[in-house]
């Protein structure tokens, strides 16, 4: 077990369709956490920007392009690419500094301004990029992977459509709830079903909608917090960045084929289920002390797949969780009570911020109308293109 | 113009595979760990328990494999992905095919016409080589791999 940080004020631009640049969503963001906070950003000695790679130069280096945007003031900066997994990636370096004694106060921001339809990869031909291959050699965009998973657990556990869409419905309920969301309309299982196809099985609400937006964090040493009369911060306990293990045997973007088992045997259980892993085993609790989850929904039959490789419940068993409702507002465990990425689609640097945002007003108890009631702990999970775990435990 | 037929990729399949086996995928194997890479690795093994100072050979993949799952294209992917912007959209299949000998899964479209309700996990396919995309300015056809039922049993 590690060392406890604070987060001291947690801040989101909201999700959409705005059309400026992601300075301003990101800047927009850090405002309000440094008013969540109660502290200047002439407080902060660090700040921590998860890049983009959809705008250009300044998104390379988000870190000193957000320090711009706020004025300079001399802050050590630090800029992380590491795709979805970003902004799980500047929390962990915020962590790091924090309790290496580097600093007392760091800010964390991500955000992005998402182009409409299906992400591409960068222009050019680049025949050695894994990720140009898979479209010029395939058409294999984002969904057609996550139809891979979900046609493969169908066939694999049983799980239906229906079943699929019940996560959308879930998440589209929780996503109602919250001001900060981009869609705020419930949707019904029927109109999952009338939705078009985007890629067999899964068809358009069953799939994440890419968005603007922005989301911060302010996080602190307990010391600092307490420093500050805040003796009872929500705490984050661990950070799981891990990589994949040799050989790894599920398909994976942007990959056009897995590892080969025929050197060495494949290690017990998936690539996401180890990212969770790595982060109860560093916070010391397990799935059955959360409260609730985040986890990235990029479709609905990808979160189900979550509920397994968190330990909700045992593999070929998520589809059973959320028919019973075990995992909606109100139920055993809920996860994405924010609504997910169903509801906000994918702001892909401030996404795994705004993942433990949710977790702070959570258990804080300041969720509003989404609140699950006596809220403890709970876990972030994510993965980023290439290989990159992403995982929070937070608790209160 | 005289029409070039070119692979997709360089050196990722053989329309003339060993022992007149004709269409193959190729990929390579460590002579030190035995560790098969597809798409192939030249330069180093990834193998991280590899003893080392083996060599990379290149080497064909199994011809047939088994469907491991499969999806298809409804709307027209972004480039590089080549389609004329002025046709009406064909969606393509795409099948990720489970190779036993290689302990692997290896994503290709399907060829020409075989579409998801012709597919089932578990089925028997082949690999054959086929079209990606004709350029008309250049007069290249670019050559790719694709599977196709073998109408062997699921």
């Amino acid at each position: 077990m590690s060392a406890d940080i604070a987060v001291l004020g947690a801040g989101m631009h909201p999700w959409g369709k705005w059309g400026r640049s992601f300075v301003e969503y990101g800047r927009a963001a850090a405002r309000t956490a440094l008013a969540d906070a109660g502290l200047e950003w002439a407080d902060v000695q660090s700040i921590v920007g998860a890049d983009t790679v959809r705008s250009g130069y300044p998104g390379y280096v988000a870190g000193a392009t957000f320090a711009r945007a706020l004025g300079w003031q001399g802050a050590r900066v630090t800029s992380v690419y590491a795709a979805c997994a970003s902004g799980a990636q500047a929390i962990g370096a915020a962590r790091a500094q924090i309790l290496a004694g580097l600093a007392d106060v760091v800010l964390v921001v991500g955000a992005d301004a998402a182009p409409k339809g299906f992400f591409a990869p960068t222009g050019g031909d680049r025949p050695d990029d894994p990720d140009w291959l898979r479209f010029r050699v395939l058409g294999a965009t984002n969904p057609a992977y996550f139809a891979l998973y979900a046609r493969r657990r169908m066939a694999v556990y049983g799980d239906t459509p229906e079943d699929f869409a019940q996560v959308k419905v879930k998440n589209a309920a929780a996503g109602a709830l919250n001001p900060l969301a981009r869609y705020r309309k419930p949707v019904t299982a029927e109109e999952v079903a009338q939705s078009a196809v985007v890629a067999d099985p899964l068809r358009l609400l069953d799939i994440c909608a890419t968005s603007d937006g922005g989301a911060a964090l302010v996080l602190s040493s307990m010391d600092f917090a307490r420093s500050r009369g805040v003796g009872d911060p929500v705490r984050i306990r661990a950070v799981s960045t891990v990589t994949p293990t040799y050989p790894r045997t599920v398909l994976d973007l942007p990959d056009i084929a897995t590892d080969s088992v025929t050197a060495v045997p494949p290690a017990p259980g998936s690539f996401r289920a180890s990212i969770a892993r790595a982060a109860y085993e560093e916070a010391g609790l397990g799935p059955e002390d959360l409260s609730l989850a985040e986890v990235y929904d990029l479709s609905t039959a990808l979160e189900l797949e979550w509920y397994e490789d968190i330990g909700l419940c045992a593999g070929g068993e998520g589809a059973k969780l959320v028919r019973e409702g075990a995992t909606a507002l109100g139920g055993r465990v809920p996860v994405n009570a924010s609504g997910g990425l169903a509801s906000f689609g994918e702001a892909v640097p401030a996404q795994a911020i705004a993942q433990v945002c949710e977790l702070t007003w959570q258990l804080r108890g300041a969720a509003g109308d989404r609140q699950v009631p006596g809220a403890r702990a709970g876990i972030t999970a994510n993965q980023g293109l290439f290989g990159h775990g992403s995982a929070v435990v937070a608790v209160r | 113009m005289g029409r070039t037929r070119t692979p997709v990729v360089s050196g990722w399949f053989t329309e003339d595979g060993p022992e007149g086996g004709g269409f193959r995928l190729l990929g390579t194997r460590c002579s030190a760990c035995t560790a098969v890479f597809f798409p192939r690795e030249d330069a180093y093994c990834r193998n991280p328990r590899c003893p080392g100072g083996g060599l990379l050979a290149e080497v064909p993949l199994s011809p047939r494999g088994r469907v491991w799952s499969y999806t298809d294209g409804r709307y027209r992917p972004p480039a590089p992905y080549a389609s004329d912007p002025d046709a009406p959209w064909e969606p393509y299949t795409l099948v990720a095919v489970e190779l036993e000998a290689e302990g692997m899964v290896v994503l290709g479209q399907t060829a020409p016409g075989v579409t998801v309700a012709e597919l089932a996990v578990g089925m028997e396919v082949e690999v054959v080589g086929g079209v990606l995309n004709e350029d008309a300015d250049t007069g290249t056809v670019w050559t790719t791999w694709q599977f196709r039922p073998t109408g062997g049993a699921a």
